[in-house]
């Protein structure tokens, strides 16, 4: 045990600062009211799928919860069921084969739903296109609000997604 | 190169490794996997070709791995009736290759027991052929869910648990059949496929001199390997060598590759025992080193810096002091961390005896790559084929008996502190010079790519035409070998293991499915 507490003292605490977020990045204005958006922004579940990646944008997502981007603290967390979940994360040109569970993940989700497409693949099937395998891009699936370009988008770009979908900008009306 | 015994007319392949191609009639190619099998050879892929275009049949084809080096043997099969002798008696990781072969291309082995499809679910239907030359393609095709006949286990008890496509955590998609009693797992059945792209047929639309890039989106966690796998296939079919630098750089990518992934998996291991704090510490110089490969590549992955013909960035100025004081640093804090996870009743206790496969499984089944090393299965190209700059770093082979997920994690790190050893070598000892040849004019031709990713053996094939436009590609992932293994790994374990136990192997998915 004291060579763990010993570690962990010494590392200290290495998070850095979140990255503001990018309105180029919105693929629609948004859907969900601001008021909403600013409680969701404190308390974000997001649930991931991966739609036929390579496994390069999981490798990210993964980073993402180090403690350098202290993703926690900026309270979003991820969850295992797409019922407790505010968004959909969507990697891969969505295969054919995960079309189906892509729809059912995204119809279990309680409304207001968000969705970011996340990677060249995610926006319109990156390299591999539209073929007899793939969909050519999250949004020919399900609405998307939030594109993250990169192939894979590096953790920092795939905050900065999360946050301008959150973000209460875009449209979204103000509630009084 | 020969098969040992057999008199088969094999024409050397030119290129980095040792490599032989041969075409072959049935009776050889049941005799030339039968010898490969007694002389301890492995098969490392199975794929097939459309030939009908040129006037021939279909082609079925076999990479066997044998004491000289790799074979590809190669069956011409017939347009009308396309089949071969199964292989899956020989070596039973086969089963899979064979029914992907079909789904893709019709082509199908002789009495081979198992006919349900692998790769096929919805998108395309019964009886069409994505890899067929006159496969439509553009057609619009409902794509509809099938229903997969898995085994049924029954008895008193027994009950069965459903998992995935998607999954709790953020990981690629199967499916996992499991039947249980009480805790106790009595059998898994995977279905895998969900992540198929149809990269075979993708790679179709691109040059050998652009291909490159598919290749390094085959399975993203082995960009390096399968872009390196698709430079020796692209260098071979045209004839070509590489800058003695480039070899080094190549080298350099591929190890800190191997370094990046297991660090993760480490952290991933402990988590998955119970440790977070194994996780925080691992994902922190994880994050450390793929920072440093984003300065100095230009990607946190390195995807696309290796290319026909060399790698696109080198190693200057103050990086050539930096990478290895980095080496240094994690070496440090992982033999640290690798005293605490010793000491650490608690994970150890989850490692040891979970996941067991044993030596003589392995053999049997022919557990790949490091999941292989952990049972006993001493192959690692790097040391028994070594190309440049291998030859030169004596690398040591880690081997392990014990076949659990304790087995695993051992191999992680010797294999973890053996790549950085390597890191630093390569920094002092990398020649001067060009890092990257143009490429001649384009040629048909025929090239065959071998490469010890950290997950196991990556393989590419690659067949272009006269205006050097792909004809057939074929990528092979080392998880085809070990996905069955799982389904070993995992009998008598209790349903909470199988988490562990199956990042202690991490396949890809998307390597697989294709």
């Amino acid at each position: 045990m004291i060579p763990i507490i010993l570690k962990i003292l010494r590392t200290g605490i290495v998070s850095e600062p979140a990255p503001a977020a990018r309105e180029e990045w919105r693929a629609r204005s948004a859907q969900i009211q601001a008021g909403v958006l600013k409680l969701l922004g404190r308390a974000l579940v997001i649930r991931h799928v991966d739609a036929g990646s390579c496994n390069g944008c999981e490798i990210e997502l993964n980073a993402l919860n180090n403690p350098y981007y202290n993703l926690e603290g900026l309270g979003i967390r991820f969850a295992a069921s797409p019922r407790h979940a505010d968004m959909l994360l969507v990697t891969g040109p969505v295969s054919k084969h995960m079309e189906q569970a892509l729809r059912i993940a995204y119809d279990a989700m309680p409304e207001p739903r968000l969705v970011v497409a996340l990677g060249d693949c995610g926006r319109d099937g990156g390299i591999w296109g539209e073929s007899y395998a793939t969909c050519a891009g999250v949004a020919k699936v399900i609405p998307v609000d939030v594109v993250v370009p990169g192939c894979p988008p590096p953790p920092a770009a795939i905050l900065q997604g999360i946050l301008t979908a959150i973000a209460a900008r875009g449209g979204g009306d103000e509630v009084t | 190169m020969r098969v040992p015994g057999i008199g088969l007319d094999v024409r050397a392949l030119p290129g980095a490794m040792p490599v032989a191609h041969a075409r072959v009639d049935p009776a050889q190619w049941s005799e030339a996997t039968r010898l490969a099998r007694e002389d301890a050879g492995r098969l490392v892929a199975l794929w097939g070709a459309d030939d009908r275009d040129r006037g021939r049949g279909f082609a079925i084809l076999a990479a066997l791995a044998v004491r000289d080096g790799l074979v590809v043997i190669e069956l011409a099969l017939d347009a009308d009736s396309p089949s071969y002798p199964d292989l899956s008696g020989l070596f039973p990781a086969a089963d899979r290759m064979q029914r992907a072969a079909f789904d893709l291309l019709g082509i199908y082995a002789q009495g081979a027991a198992d006919k349900r499809p692998w790769l096929r679910h919805g998108a395309w239907r019964e009886g069409e052929f994505p890899l067929r030359r006159d496969f439509d393609a553009a057609a619009k095709r409902e794509n509809a869910p099938d229903r997969y006949p898995f085994v049924r286990v029954e008895g008193d008890g027994v009950h069965e648990i459903p998992v995935g496509p998607i999954h709790a955590g953020i990981i690629e998609p199967g499916h996992f059949h499991f039947s249980v009693v009480g805790e106790k797992v009595l059998r898994l059945e995977e279905r895998l496929a969900y992540t198929h792209k149809g990269a075979d047929r993708r790679f179709q639309d691109f040059t050998v001199a652009e291909g490159y890039r598919l290749a390094g989106r085959i399975s993203g966690d082995s960009t390096v390997a399968y872009a390196w796998a698709y430079a020796q296939a692209a260098e071979s079919l045209l004839g070509i060598g590489i800058p003695p630098r480039a070899a080094w750089l190549r080298a350099l990518m591929l190890e800190r590759e191997r370094v990046a992934n297991h660090l993760g998996d480490l952290g991933a291991l402990g988590n998955d025992a119970g440790l977070a704090f194994g996780l925080s510490q691992f994902m922190r110089l994880k994050e450390d080193w793929l920072r440093a490969s984003a300065e100095v590549f230009g990607h946190r992955f390195m995807m696309d810096c290796i290319v026909p013909g060399g790698v696109t960035a080198d190693v200057a100025g103050a990086h050539l002091a930096a990478l290895p004081r980095q080496a240094d640093s994690i070496e440090a804090e992982s033999r640290a961390l690798q005293d605490i996870f010793d000491e650490h009743s608690g994970i150890q206790d989850r490692f040891i005896t979970a996941g067991r496969v044993t030596p003589d499984l392995a053999r049997k089944l022919g557990l790949a790559g490091l999941a292989g090393r952990s049972s006993a299965q001493a192959f690692d190209l790097r040391a028994d084929f070594p190309c440049a700059p291998y030859g030169e770093l004596a690398v040591k082979k880690v081997v392990y008996s014990a076949g659990d997920v304790a087995a695993r994690v051992h191999a992680r790190f010797d294999e973890l502190h053996e790549s950085l050893r390597l890191v630093r070598e390569i920094l002092s000892r990398a020649v001067p010079g060009e890092i990257r040849d143009g490429l001649p004019a384009s040629r048909g031709g025929f090239g065959v790519g071998w490469v010890e990713g950290w997950r196991g053996e990556v393989l590419v094939a690659l067949e272009a035409d006269a205006h050097g436009r792909i004809r057939r590609a074929h990528a092979h992932d080392p998880s085809w070998q070990n996905w069955p293994l799982i389904e070993h790994a995992v009998i008598g374990n209790i349903v909470p293991d199988f988490p562990l136990i199956n990042k202690s192997f991490n396949l890809s998915y998307s390597g697989h499915d294709g």
